[in-house]
């Protein structure tokens, strides 16, 4: 089997704050193959953000990756010097992300940025440069390209900047895209959009995107595999398929039965009671387990390792746990 | 230093205690800012219990004792004695009463004029805005020292008199600062709410806007606190401050420049000392409070 | 049964709101940008009226003139029989508790400088005499209410979880023991497991007190679970307006089938059809003549751009503002 692209092997995150040491992840691992969609789904504090910006070494301030080794394509990422991460970044690993009016500068036009990512990464030279931009904002779907090259962010509307941002993103032809909530700020006709133009592109290039958001509609519609967090820990990966018919954590379960859906209405909804710890102290054992109602004594004295409860498909609980060697 | 103080005291209503908590970590993290602080403390120690701190009392407080005449420094009397022959250290303390006195008065004279204008007029707008920043434009062209000159030639000179006139110069600040921050706090969903309830206006205004104006006003009244007290030595310096024999740092410069160049160095210069570490020490606490509750510099030290 | 036998808790008669949007260019014209266009509906005593629309369709407007946050420039507003915008700001007050309003982000609807306390009695120390103890223990019940208890009272905003402070501000709309709650987009800024909670919360509530909802949301898989009927607007208009599960198992109107069609679903399998439609959202201070939804619509005609469609009768208590419906 062909290696894959990006390799994560127990990360851990924390960040230092005046109360004490948040523990954002704590020992993830996955892999992302080349030419597929990775979803990374989970709810807030699941560590899903942090672990995108960790694979560029991008964490806010007080973060810092304490363990855990991320190689990307052979590369050793956490290895690698600043100047060389600057090789990585933009240029073979691409990011986009939830606002674009904010990603995007102001008081540039998207010509201006798009040339200028262009050629801070050597992607062309010269008359090649108009000519690549042009086919580049075309390739999103923007519509005019020649006039849109002298328009500023705010005069687009939320959609057409959002294809911009992943214009500028593409414009190094990436081997990996990380899409952190590309859609969530957009109305939902223009977030069907973008998601079918995320999935052409994957396409027509063959790039990894690793999509991640809270979204499990997005999830389903777009992506092979799924990884969900819950409190920076992976509580089961696998197929997409495999994780909406047969979702074996209680988390999983949890959160699918917690849809409104053409059939609930009237009932009243799935409800995971509890929320989400902190991450200040976390607890020996599962980290789910305060809220599960499949709660068991072990669940609170071990961490879960992960057991294969499917082709491709894992999960990381007690109750279906059979060794393997991989801990959770 | 009042920062911190009203920081404690509305601790339970105005900073939410986990706030103050973590602001105070950063804060004690700040040497620069913790250094300042002991300084202004013991500064403010010393003048409030000055007379019982030094023998010479009413020397501090003016009383002439001729036969010290320019006494150089000396262990009995560390800084000397000016040209009355008054023990520097007590004229010292005195006037350390005096600076800081000024520089509190002026402050909060000016928060308590500015701040409810700057509330009141950025948040209903309009010509009730308007109305409200013609009239601190007015006040805002007047240079301090001018009008100190004019309400001096007025109304004679005195430690009062320039009082008032740097607070008349001083309030328009506050009301630009706060009428900012109400802007951009009317437009917040929790003022809404607010209205949605039905509250009346000034009611919003006194429980959820100025609240919530406090910690950028608290910053730079520490910061106002050391340009107030130079200039009210400046004042006092040309003589429309304090008048003798009262004890005032800037008038003991003035006293005591005279005798500079015949080599009696010591009236002047610890005076001038005095002014230029206090309003240092105020401007490095400002720096100090103002980086640690700004969101963005926090964690960054 | 006909819209005549229940009783109305709110009446809105062709109301129009408008921002006028002043530019500091000299010379320029003010732009004028009607949020909402000649709104009419009923809300009946009791039920759930769910408004969904994307950024701009005038939801948030029309929650606000209902409770005269926002005056409208003209039309009425006849809440339980009175007429809102015939009354002077001081008679106005005393209404206000009867009708509240929740918001999307909980965090910015509650004042971070004042504890729970202080929050959930502001409405009571505004309207009543309720003081110290008494007013204490009024907070008390109502914090027991809507699942959160006393040691949450000495608590600030930013101690609280979205779920809890959502809670809060629930808390303090019921206070006064309203009749009608406008709720906007009340789970929106929440995970879908505190969603989950919220919305069985709001279900009991209405069903322990009577109250009337107003449930404005861009999210159709909760709007569908939680309300009775439900009113499409776009760009400003109500577009339909008809049962819940008419709308989900007959939409007539093109703009609503385009929605139904973009809501992502949390099902690999599902497979269905996508209405992609074009990216040129209209500008608001200038839309489009005759149906404003034509530029966008695949089935527009000629008469679709010269005249605007009146609302069309499909169905009891289900009503669709468009052209095709004529031809039947």
């Amino acid at each position: 089997m062909a290696q894959a692209l990006l390799t994560i092997e127990n990360l851990n995150v924390r960040f230092r704050t005046p109360t004490g040491n948040v523990h954002a992840v704590q020992g993830i691992s996955f892999e992302i193959d080349r030419g597929e969609i990775l979803g990374l789904v989970g709810e807030t504090g699941c560590g899903k953000s942090v672990t995108g910006r960790s694979i560029l070494r991008l964490l806010p301030h007080p973060g810092e990756i304490s363990e855990g080794s991320i190689i990307f394509d052979g590369q050793d990422i956490l290895a690698l010097s600043e100047h060389d991460m600057q090789q990585i970044r933009g240029k073979r690993i691409a990011m986009i992300f939830q606002n674009p009016a904010t990603a995007l500068n102001p008081v540039y036009t998207i010509g201006q940025q798009i040339i200028f990512v262009m050629k801070h990464h050597g992607v062309a030279k010269g008359a090649d440069l108009m000519e690549s931009a042009l086919r580049l904002l075309d390739d999103v779907g923007l519509p005019d390209p020649a006039s849109l090259m002298d328009v500023y962010p705010h005069q687009l509307s939320g959609g057409m900047q959002q294809r911009a941002m992943i214009a500028i993103a593409l414009s190094s032809n990436p081997n990996l895209l990380i899409a952190d909530e590309p859609t969530t700020a957009l109305d939902v006709t223009i977030q069907a959009q973008i998601l079918a133009l995320l999935n052409s592109l994957q396409h027509a290039r063959n790039i990894s995107i690793l999509l991640i958001t809270h979204n499990l509609g997005v999830i389903a519609e777009t992506c092979q595999r799924v990884v969900v967090l819950y409190a920076g820990r992976i509580a089961e990966h696998g197929e997409v398929r495999d994780i909406f018919h047969r979702p074996h954590h209680p988390y999983t379960q949890g959160l699918l039965a917690a849809l409104p859906n053409p059939g609930s209405r009237g009932d009243a909804l799935n409800v995971i009671p509890g929320i989400v710890p902190s991450g200040l102290d976390p607890a020996p054992g599962c980290g789910f387990a305060p809220r599960c109602e499949h709660v068991m004594d072990v669940c609170l004295q071990r961490r879960p390792l992960f057991s294969k409860v499917g082709p491709g498909h894992q999960t990381a609980c007690f109750l279906h746990e059979k060794v393997d060697r991989k801990e959770a | 230093m009042i920062a911190i103080i009203l920081k404690r005291w509305f601790g339970d209503r105005a900073l939410p205690s986990i706030e103050a908590g973590s602001t105070i970590w950063f804060f004690r993290k700040d040497r620069v800012a913790m250094v300042s602080l002991v300084f202004i403390i013991l500064l403010t120690l010393i003048a409030l219990f000055a007379p019982a701190l030094t023998p010479y009392a009413n020397e501090g407080l003016g009383e002439p004792n001729l036969a010290n005449k320019f006494l150089p420094p000396s262990l009995k009397h560390p800084f000397g004695a000016d040209s009355l022959g008054r023990d520097m250290v007590a004229r010292m303390m005195f006037g350390a009463r005096t600076s800081l006195s000024i520089g509190l008065f002026v402050v909060v004279i000016a928060v308590l004029i500015g701040a409810p204008l700057g509330a009141v007029a950025g948040f209903f707008g309009g010509w009730v805005d308007e109305i409200i920043m013609r009239v601190t434009d007015i006040f805002l062209a007047f240079p301090p020292l001018l009008l100190a000159i004019a309400i001096a030639a007025a109304l004679g000179p005195s430690f009062f008199n320039a009082m008032l006139a740097i607070s008349l110069t001083w309030w328009p600040w506050y009301t630009r600062l706060v009428r900012a921050q109400a802007i951009s706090l009317r437009e917040r969903p929790f003022i809404e709410a607010a209205r949605g309830i039905g509250v009346k206006n000034l009611t919003i205004i006194w429980n959820h806007i100025l609240p919530n104006v406090l910690t950028p006003v608290l910053v730079q009244s520490t910061l106002d606190l050391g340009s107030a007290i130079l200039t009210g030595a400046g004042l006092s310096f040309i003589g429309l401050g304090s008048q003798p024999p009262t004890a005032d740092w800037g008038i003991m410069i003035n006293e005591g420049r005279l005798y500079v160049l015949s080599g009696r160095w010591w009236i002047a210069t610890f005076s001038g000392l005095a002014i230029f570490l206090t309003a240092l020490a105020f401007n490095l606490l400002g720096d100090g409070v103002r980086d640690a509750t700004d969101p963005r510099t926090r964690g960054a030290g | 049964m006909s819209m005549n036998a229940r009783p109305h808790m709110v009446e809105v008669h062709n109301l129009s709101m408008e921002f006028v949007k002043r530019d500091r260019k000299f010379g320029q014209q003010k732009q004028r940008i009607r949020a909402i266009d000649n709104v009419s509906l009923e809300i009946f005593q009791g039920e759930t009226m769910g408004v969904v629309g994307e950024s701009g369709c005038g939801k948030t407007t029309l929650g606000r003139c209902l409770l005269r946050l926002l005056e409208p420039v003209s039309g009425k507003v006849i809440f339980d029989g009175r007429d809102i915008m015939a009354l002077s700001m001081s008679s106005l007050r005393p209404l206000r508790r009867e009708m509240q309003l929740v918001f999307q982000n909980p965090f910015s609807s509650l004042n971070p400088r004042m504890n729970v306390l202080k929050l959930v009695s502001e409405p009571l120390r505004t309207h009543t005499d309720l003081r110290d103890k008494e007013l204490a223990k009024k907070v008390e019940d109502l914090l027991i209410e809507v699942g959160l208890n006393s040691e949450h009272m000495k608590r600030f905003p930013h101690q609280l979880s979205g779920g809890q402070a959502q809670r809060v501000a629930l808390a303090r709309a019921l206070a006064l023991n309203p009749k009608f709650l406008v709720l906007d987009e009340p789970t929106s800024a929440l995970d879908v497991s505190v969603q989950a909670q919220i919305i069985n919360l709001l279900v009991e509530l209405q069903q322990r007190h009577g109250l009337t909802y107003l449930f404005i949301s861009h999210d159709l898989g909760v709007v569908q679970h939680i309300s009775d009927r439900i009113a499409v607007m776009y760009l400003g208009q109500i577009v339909e307006l008809a049962m819940s599960e008419d709308i989900f198992n007959s939409p007539q109107h093109p703009y609503t089938q385009a929605l139904l069609s973009s809501t992502p679903v949390p099902d690999p399998d599902s497979g269905s059809e996508r209405i992609i439609l074009e990216d040129v959202v209209p500008n608001p201070a200038n839309p489009p003549s005759g149906c404003r939804f034509h530029t966008r619509c695949p089935y527009v005609m000629d008469i679709c751009r010269k005249e605007e469609p009146r609302n069309y009768s499909v169905g009891e208590d289900h009503r669709a503002a468009c052209h095709l419906l004529t031809a039947d």
